[in-house]
């Protein structure tokens, strides 16, 4: 009977973001400013990249502040592709996600021996190199960046100048893919082991878990994830250089919705992106003249209220709240 | 008999500590083995070297005849050695049948097996109707109990229970031991780290006695608690006391 239970709210969980995805789908038909639309896009975008975020920082507890290193290199492999081989966008964003994965697991393989602080600040300091060595990197662009060569509208070379109504489709297909790999993997045997390494990594290993494999799976289906985003954004900014897709700033806007909406939870990041992204995008656009950074004042307030609130996060309130109730 | 595990003259040095000395025990299929000693007999580095914790300077250890002393902790949960940790290390931010889980995970990759097994092991570990509560909720016995839970869910040959009892009241304490009797009616073999000496000699078929890093004394627990090097190693003026 237990077990029924297990599954039937599984189950309604999958019915319920299917009827979230239903309903954002509606939106453009609301929405028609071009300027709101895009701060949809960029919603929804944020949502899938920190969903994935979310596999190896909130499920398995390695809190990535470098993640911009995996969105740079979905991004400029991407455009890579495209300009210099004719490569359809389509997959270069999935080569870039097999490229992200690759570093991923190179990195991890060094970093993933280190604890808490020390990981944290390794990640921060391994996506700045990243970020330098594109500056340098003269066959990609190096600090000039690259441009989309326009084609016209087309599914096919995924460009789109007239209408943000095909990357607003292809963002919230992404985070519902991001949001549906979550969904799969929190009751897979990955998953288990994930929140058992971030619980407790001794006990994990007694109970036959390999800690470093673990996070290493984590770590590469994270980055490849992010590495789709990473050339999602591409095409829809149309331009990119490495200060405008490998800055810390990136980094920090992946992690932040997770943290503010509920990490290590399923629909935390997802939460978290439909408040702070737009908080985040108008502020900039209202209060962007008033002075620099007034918009990460803003969330930088939120996430201290949550930090000091609720330090679970908002989907982690809720579920306590109802756990409350329920015994 | 065939020993199921063998320590061959193990030896643990930290530094210029040597916390054990030529340590050579065997463990018999089927039977409770209990280590015991005093604080700082070397018996938690022992227990470790067993467990894959930490590898000894020197020795070898034997699991069913083969050589795993270059294997870590995962690789001898594999083999069937399943241990619990004497300060708990529940995962606190899961369930408790999902504790359980990621030790049934050993031995499957379908989520679906390994949540029937964990309520099965739940069951006969008398934690079932606490499978909903998060780790952090339990009591501190249920807690016990839990690391015992998810180290079965393994289905090791082999359990190593690290000070299971400490802690616990009188009533616990007997529940924990007819819970260990329990499991080793299922056929698992067991090796007991502990500290209360009314708990283990009832219940252990064996007992090692370790001071100062070495195996001072082996044997019946009705020998052991007559052998002289063993009352004035740890058990003590208070022994002497009540036995005169």
């Amino acid at each position: 009977m237990a077990a029924s239970s297990h599954e039937s709210a599984r189950r309604s969980n999958l019915f319920l973001a299917v009827i979230v995805v239903a309903l954002a789908a509606c939106l453009p038909f609301v929405v028609k400013d071009v300027y709101l639309q895009n701060v949809l896009v960029l919603t929804l975008m944020y949502a899938a990249l920190s969903q994935s975020w979310n596999i190896l920082s909130g499920y398995c507890g390695q809190i990535s502040l470098g993640h911009a290193l995996y969105f740079g290199i979905g991004a400029y492999a991407t455009l890579l592709l495209f300009t210099k081989f004719g490569v359809l966008p389509w997959f270069g964003m999935i080569a870039g996600g097999g490229v992200a994965a690759v570093v991923a697991a190179a990195v991890g393989y060094p970093c993933f021996r280190l604890k808490g602080h020390y990981f944290v600040i390794a990640t921060i300091v391994i996506a700045e190199a990243g970020l330098l060595l594109m500056l340098n990197w003269d066959w990609a662009g190096a600090a000039m960046g690259i441009e989309v060569p326009v084609r016209g509208d087309s599914w096919a070379k995924f460009q789109f100048a007239r209408s943000k109504l095909p990357y607003f489709y292809f963002a919230l297909g992404l985070a519902f893919v991001a949001w549906l790999v979550t969904w799969k993997i929190e009751d897979s045997r990955w998953g288990y082991w994930w929140r058992a390494v971030k619980d407790n990594a001794e006990a994990a290993e007694s109970l036959g878990v390999v800690v470093f494999r673990s996070k290493m799976a984590a770590a590469a289906v994270s980055a490849f994830l992010t590495a789709v985003g990473g050339g999602f954004y591409a095409q829809f900014v149309s331009y990119i250089d490495p200060e405008s897709v490998m800055s810390f700033q990136f980094s920090l806007l992946m992690a932040l919705p997770a943290v503010l909406g509920g990490i290590g939870t399923l629909w935390g990041p997802a939460v978290g992106a439909a408040i702070l992204i737009p908080i985040t995008e108008v502020t900039r656009s209202y209060a962007g003249g008033t002075g620099k950074g007034f918009d990460l004042i803003v969330y930088g307030l939120l996430v201290m209220g949550i930090a000091l609130g609720r330090p679970e996060g908002i989907v982690g309130a809720f579920t306590a709240r109802k756990r409350a109730k329920a015994s | 008999m065939s020993a199921l595990l063998e320590v061959r003259d193990l030896t643990q040095r930290f530094g210029g500590l040597v916390a054990n000395a030529d340590v050579s025990i065997d463990v018999n299929k089927g039977e409770i083995l209990g280590l015991i000693g005093p604080n700082g007999a070397g018996k938690s580095t022992l227990f470790n070297a067993i467990a894959g914790v930490r590898k000894p300077t020197e020795g070898r250890i034997a699991f069913e005849g083969r050589d795993v002393t270059d294997l870590g902790a995962p690789e001898r949960c594999a083999l069937g050695i399943a241990r619990t940790f004497q300060v708990v290390k529940s995962f606190e931010t899961m369930s408790v049948v999902e504790n359980v889980m990621v030790g049934a995970f050993q031995r499957t990759a379908s989520s679906r097996v390994a949540r029937e097994k964990a309520r099965e092991v739940l069951e006969f570990t008398g934690l079932a109707a606490r499978e909903k509560a998060m780790a952090n909720e339990l009591t501190p016995p249920e807690k016990r109990r839990l690391e015992v839970a998810r180290a079965l869910a393994t289905e090791p040959k082999l359990l190593l229970l690290d000070e299971a009892m400490t802690g616990l009241t009188p009533a616990e304490a007997r529940q924990g031991v007819e819970l260990v009797r329990t499991v080793r009616a299922r056929g698992v073999t067991i090796v007991m780290v502990e500290h209360v000496m009314e708990i283990v000699m009832p219940l252990v078929d064996r007992a090692v006695v370790l001071d100062l890093g070495r195996v001072i004394a082996e044997g019946k627990p009705a020998d052991i608690v007559r052998d002289e090097r063993v009352i004035t190693a740890y058990l003590g003026e208070r022994h002497r006391a009540r036995d005169a």
